[in-house]
């Protein structure tokens, strides 16, 4: 029987907003009438867990995990680390961690991806992993390449690696993006400026963490994520008759 | 002045953009071998108990075009309506399943078994229903709705009495097209736009 407590309301208004006109997609796939508001129930208070026995050796290692560790992945070398907490500053354990990218030089390895940059044939870009107790992941990958993409005439997605990640309940479910310190186009993107706040934007942006680089090896990134949390009391929550 | 309140704030979404499918189900995206296969390619496995059903459906923009680019994730109680790792609950149901709409027709399809009405706080009852996340390109932070059963009494649901303008319900009902087989499009915005869910 996991927690069952109500999760805490989404802060809607430090999320990004569904419709942005800048980013032209938005405008068709937005809801335009207000969303049902009400208290979490079992179904959102719940969700899938998955065991370490779904994971492989590789799985999250993006530089060797598509050739089976025959051969490398162009690209810069990165180790990619943080911690998964809840908004009670609480870490989450045991939690299903995935992620994809685009390759060094800005291409997915995707049927409907045509951008000309060369695929890498050791360069699959998908990775997971399950946090520890203390709520710790890490990935070793390349730096993915910033790309072009149709929207304006010349917008460019910054460099970012996307994280899905579960939590303990279906309703913490988050698919985010990572981007990387100092890169110029996180403030002329359409995408990480649907998110109005700029100090929320800038959650998403990881430092570079020299002190958990590796010489001669490769520099690491520090990405923290917090899942929705559960209120804490004492009044509710249990079981009935009792 | 007063004490602080020391507590965090969510991490803001970002849409899941064209390539979630990598990410979430490469094999489906052709990386095939990096898992042995995807995650929730199916909430059942041989032998649950229950009645199988399939439902079909698609996700509409605001032009009325199926989107070919979505992923869905469901996630429902057994037939008894214990939810899968509670006490009791059936160990063939997952409950969790990943789907993408088809490339060429927009459609989806989940078959699953019918999941059981389920038991909240303070004595409420929740109709039959399957919850849904979905996600894609547009889409900035991921979408939450419900299946719920025409076959079934929705007339005592929590959920569905919050809904005030009553023809909406509607968009939250799957119809029965055969024998355990259901359709239920979801229209993300305009006319018979599907109720989305903030819970
Ligand atoms: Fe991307």
């Amino acid at each position: 029987m996991t927690d069952r407590a109500a999760l805490m309301p989404r802060r809607r208004e430090l999320q990004p907003d569904p419709y942005v006109p800048d980013y032209k997609t938005s405008v068709t796939r937005s809801p335009a009438l207000p969303l049902l508001s009400m208290e979490s129930t079992p179904s959102e208070e719940t969700g899938p867990r998955f065991g370490h026995s779904l994971l492989g050796p590789l799985d999250n290692d993006l530089i060797r995990n598509f050739s089976e560790g025959k051969a490398l992945a162009i690209g810069e070398r990165i180790r990619v680390h943080g911690r998964v907490l809840d908004e009670t500053g609480r870490p989450v354990p045991q939690t299903l961690v995935e992620i994809w990218q685009a390759n060094a030089g800005g291409r997915y390895r995707h049927i409907k991806d045509t951008y000309f940059a060369p695929l890498d044939p050791n360069f699959g870009g998908c990775g997971r992993t399950i946090t520890d107790d203390d709520g710790r992941y890490e990935f070793m990958t390349i730096r993915p390449g910033a790309y072009p993409w149709p929207n304006r005439a010349n917008d460019w997605r910054p460099m970012h690696i996307h994280f899905s990640v579960f939590g303990h309940a279906f309703g913490q479910r988050l698919i985010t993006q990572m981007y990387f310190q100092g890169d110029p186009l996180i403030d002329l993107c359409p995408i990480a400026a649907t998110i109005r706040d700029r100090s929320q934007l800038y959650r998403l942006v990881a430092p570079l963490d020299m002190q958990q680089s590796r010489g001669m090896d490769y520099l690491a990134y520090r990405f923290d994520i917090v899942l929705r949390g559960r209120r804490q009391t004492m009044f509710e929550n249990k079981p009935e008759g009792m | 002045m007063v004490q602080p309140l020391e507590a965090l704030v969510e991490t803001p979404s970002q849409t899941a953009g064209p390539y979630v499918h990598i990410g979430c189900i490469p094999s489906f995206a052709g990386l095939d071998g990096v898992y042995p296969e995807d995650l929730g390619k199916s909430p059942i496995s041989e032998g649950a108990k229950g009645e199988i059903i399939s439902i079909t459906g698609a996700i509409l923009d605001g032009t009325g075009w199926a989107l070919r680019d979505a992923m869905i994730e469901s996630w429902q109680a057994d037939a008894a309506g214990i939810s899968p790792g509670d006490d009791g609950a059936d160990p063939k149901v997952t409950g969790f399943c990943r789907f993408a709409t088809d490339k060429d027709s927009g459609d989806f399809t989940l078959r699953t078994v019918k999941p059981g009405p389920v038991r909240g706080r303070n004595g409420q009852v929740f109709a039959p229903h399957i919850s849904l996340w979905i996600v894609a390109r547009g889409i900035n932070i991921g979408l939450n709705t419900r299946i719920y059963f025409d076959d079934e009494d929705n007339s005592a649901d929590p959920l569905l009495a919050r809904i005030e303008q009553r023809p909406r319900v509607d968009t939250l009902i799957a119809k029965t097209t055969g024998a355990g087989s259901y359709r239920f499009d979801i229209r993300l915005q305009g006319k018979g736009e599907t109720v989305f869910l903030d819970l």
